[in-house]
């Protein structure tokens, strides 16, 4: 099994604009998808959205509630660690700052998980203040499964492994635990700009 | 008695590793630490760059997360979350020349 080839070219690299591209990375027109399993394809009338841990009311929304919340548009350049940078990506969603409105706690750190298994820590306050959101839409259509939905969080300044797709909530945590490409080698925090790919980085 | 006299430092394990780890794992059997079912390595299912940022092996049977390789930064970082056991066959001797 040829397990680690990093052949893989696209299209021939198109010149991005300057100050856009953070280090080592170059610009894709497609929306490449990448995924560490199945695409787990969950019913609406069985979907949820959780924020556990360190809350003393744990708060769930069915897909009605949730879509009853606020929303916003968002228009990001996001960064994937394999290398390939998207521009002026739209998408629809629920601010995280609306799902955590009013909740106190001491929790420091965040694992999101997702249908699937999939986790990934963010320190709580990487996704407060306007910098994550829940997303449903992307480019005006409802988040197509291959690309997270029915949703996906967004924290677009963070290398796009951590907007864990098919997101079913966030658990606050008080100590940092990591999730899963974290504990198999890619970086604890994951800022493009600082090239942190790696553990170590 | 010491127990430290009962055991070995894991250096000593190099020899028999490197006879492991230079085998082609993907005929190896395995069995999932999850459901339990025993096949073969190369029959279960990857996920990997550039579709995932490492390879990622599941159980084809329950679809648990078996094996994790991630190369980057200078090294390799394997994991096997999910094995039970990993079986190889030694490699089978030529006869001797009569
Ligand atoms: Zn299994």
């Amino acid at each position: 099994m040829d397990f680690i080839s990093r052949g893989f070219r696209g299209r021939p690299r198109e010149q991005a604009p300057a100050g856009r591209l953070p280090p080592g990375q170059y610009m894709v027109r497609d929306f490449p998808v990448l995924s560490a399993g199945p695409t787990p394809h969950t019913p609406l009338s069985r979907w949820t959205f959780s924020i556990t841990g360190e809350i003393d009311e744990p708060r769930q929304w069915t897909w009605e509630q949730f879509r009853a919340l606020p929303t916003e548009t968002i228009t990001k350049d996001i960064h994937c660690v394999t290398k390939w940078s998207k521009f002026d990506t739209v998408w629809e969603g629920v601010s995280v700052d609306t799902l955590l409105d009013g909740v106190d706690t001491t929790a420091e750190y965040v694992l999101a998980f997702s249908d699937g298994g999939y986790t990934t820590n963010i320190p709580l306050q990487d996704l407060t203040e306007g910098k994550a959101w829940v997303a449903f839409a992307f480019g005006g259509e409802p988040l197509e499964p291959e690309h997270g939905g029915p949703a996906r969080l967004l924290v677009p300044h963070l290398y796009f492994w951590k907007s864990a797709k098919w997101v079913r909530g966030l658990r606050l945590m008080s100590e940092n635990s990591p999730g899963f490409w974290e504990t198999y080698g890619y970086h604890d925090y994951g800022d493009p700009w600082r090239e942190q790919r790696y553990s170590g980085d | 008695m010491d127990e430290s006299q009962l055991r070995l430092d894991g250096n000593a394990a190099a020899g028999i590793l490197r006879e492991v780890f230079a085998m082609d794992v993907s005929g190896a059997q395995e069995a999932c630490a999850s459901c339990g079912t025993i096949g073969w390595m190369g029959a279960q299912h990857l996920y990997m760059y550039p579709l995932a940022p490492g390879a990622v092996v599941r159980c084809s049977t329950c679809g648990d997360v078996l094996m994790v390789l991630v190369r980057g930064g200078g090294r390799y970082r394997l994991a096997l979350p999910g094995l039970r056991w990993l079986e190889m066959r030694e490699p089978v001797q030529a006869p001797p020349e009569t």
